[in-house]
């Protein structure tokens, strides 16, 4: 069972939250302009990475806010959790 | 085939204390170069370079594993198989891989104790029944054996399931193809080794890929732990491990790897002689020869690649079992174990050309590729000897993810892969 860090309630069991995947991914200003690979890539295409991952968590039956969290995905140690308006270069849109 | 297992071959071998069995699997080292690698020795893996070697004529092929025959997925799945899918170009596929089942042991000359025990896939709710209805026409009009059952048939062919209406989820009916069943998956692992080692397929164990060689857009070979492998063919069949691979060629993929968790109870006398499958309430059940329950999970939410999962899936899984079968209330789980399985958006594999000459891929499977594991050999075998996927694989390119040709089968794979 993770126990996850919501930045505004604190420590909290996994089932109060929901996965959102993949964080950084930003939606095309302009998808007609895109070839049907680029917006597939937008739409499908994952990084799926082993080891250290930033993804989105959604404590959906707490405060119901959205939030990141840096975990490694091989371990499932949980390094670091924090709100999206944080500077921090991962947070930042990303292939 | 060397060393042919038969009932005269036990007696044989009965008379010298069984002290002449030859190895099942030669335990290979690399060569320079190979006209085809697979990377992953795992079922399908293993399949693919079996029919390969058979009916395609290719001989001189290495199958590349990181750990050990059976120490991945193959062995680590609850073992049912069926093709009563939805769409047309997923049942064709899944039932492609059925008939080959039924004539599996005979054909790779090792019991895979295939028992065709028939599955039940459970509706409670209205409009559960009416897509079971549905999948059940579908199937029909595919040539699928299927058919629809009552809670009343139900109670009478599994005696202890709750089929009371007074039940928090009441079974109100079901799917039942009966040519479905389960199949003991070691065997099924070390049958096509066998088989395939036996055919002149070099199986090389222990040994990890750390790079794909590629130039001007066409594979060269692959970078080992135990070396440089050459050959212009590569065919990454990898599970869960499937874009950690296909990033060392510079490719995304449309997968997320998941921890998938399976359980097995003490062994218990006879109890269950079907397997009995849920999506509503998110478990799926069957016995073994041994007499455990053999029990099965939907995925843990997260991203993950360390074969095991949380223990709130667990729990949400009992409670499935329990609601199902109030009377296994008592009994004991004694082991749990999880796989890394690479979900696609559609549930549908992937197996398919890439934009890279030579490379060809075989993913995607999320929580079904056991039932696959023929057919999936079958049809990758076809597409790596002619550059060409077979008419069954067609639909399952990598391109249908910018195309929009998807294959939506949630409703017949969901938790009940």
């Amino acid at each position: 069972m993770l126990l996850i860090n919501c930045p505004w309630c604190g420590e909290r069991d996994e089932t109060e939250f929901s996965y959102g995947g993949e964080a950084g991914i930003v939606r095309p200003e302009n998808p007609e302009i895109l070839s049907d690979e680029e917006w597939g890539d937008y739409l499908f295409m994952r990084k799926n990475t082993k080891g250290v991952f930033t993804e989105q968590w959604n404590h959906s039956s707490g405060c119901r806010q959205w939030f990141l969290v840096k975990r490694d995905t091989v371990t499932y140690k949980i390094i670091d959790s924090y709100k999206f308006d944080r500077s921090d270069s991962e947070n930042k849109g990303s292939k | 085939m060397k060393n042919k297992y038969s009932a005269l071959s036990l007696i044989k071998n009965a008379f010298t204390n069984n002290k002449n069995w030859k190895p099942a699997i030669k335990n290979a080292e690399p060569k320079k170069s190979y006209d085809a690698i697979i990377v992953g020795g795992g079922g399908h893996g293993l399949a693919t370079a079996f029919y390969l070697a058979k009916n395609h004529g290719i001989k001189n092929i290495a199958v590349v594993e990181k750990g050990w025959i059976g120490g991945g997925n193959t062995a680590r799945n609850t073992t049912i198989v069926r093709s009563n899918y939805l769409w047309t170009e997923a049942s064709l596929l899944y039932e492609k891989s059925l008939k080959l089942w039924e004539g599996l042991s005979r054909e790779i000359n090792f019991n895979v104790m295939f028992s065709q025990r028939g599955v039940y896939n459970l509706g409670h709710t209205l409009q559960d029944m009416r897509d079971i209805e549905r999948r059940v026409s579908a199937n029909r009009l595919n040539g699928i054996d299927a058919e629809v059952v009552n809670a009343e048939q139900i109670k009478k062919e599994i005696p202890y399931i709750n089929t009371s209406s007074s039940a928090r989820y009441p079974i109100l009916g079901a799917s039942l193809q009966k040519r479905a069943g389960v199949a003991r998956h070691d065997a099924v692992a070390w049958g096509f080794a066998r088989a395939a080692s036996d055919l002149g397929v070099d199986i090389i164990q222990q040994c990890e890929v750390t790079d794909i060689i590629k130039s001007n857009n066409q594979i060269h070979g692959i970078e080992t732990s135990k070396g440089r492998i050459e050959s212009n063919k590569v065919g990454l069949v990898v599970a869960g491990h499937a874009s950690v691979l296909a990033a060392m060629a510079n490719l995304r993929l449309p997968l997320e790897s998941h921890p998938l968790q399976a359980y097995v109870s003490e062994p218990l006398k006879p109890v269950l002689d079907t397997v009995v499958m849920s999506n509503a309430v998110h478990g799926y059940i069957s016995q073994s020869d041994k007499g455990e329950l053999v029990i099965g999970a939907g995925i843990d939410p997260y991203i993950g690649y360390g074969q095991k999962g949380s223990f709130c899936t667990i729990e949400h899984c009992m409670q499935a079992i329990m609601e199902l079968f109030p009377y296994f209330s008592r009994v004991r789980m004694l082991r749990q174990w999880g796989g890394i399985v690479d979900v696609s958006p559609d549930a549908c594999p992937i197996i398919s050309k890439t934009p890279i000459n030579g490379l060809y891929l075989n993913c995607g499977w999320g929580t079904g590729g056991f039932k696959a594991t023929p057919g999936s050999g079958w049809v990758f075998a076809h597409t790596l000897a002619n550059d060409e996927p077979h008419q069954l694989n067609a639909p399952f390119s990598l391109e249908r993810f910018s195309t929009g040709a998807l294959i939506d089968e949630h409703g017949a794979a969901a938790v009940a892969h």
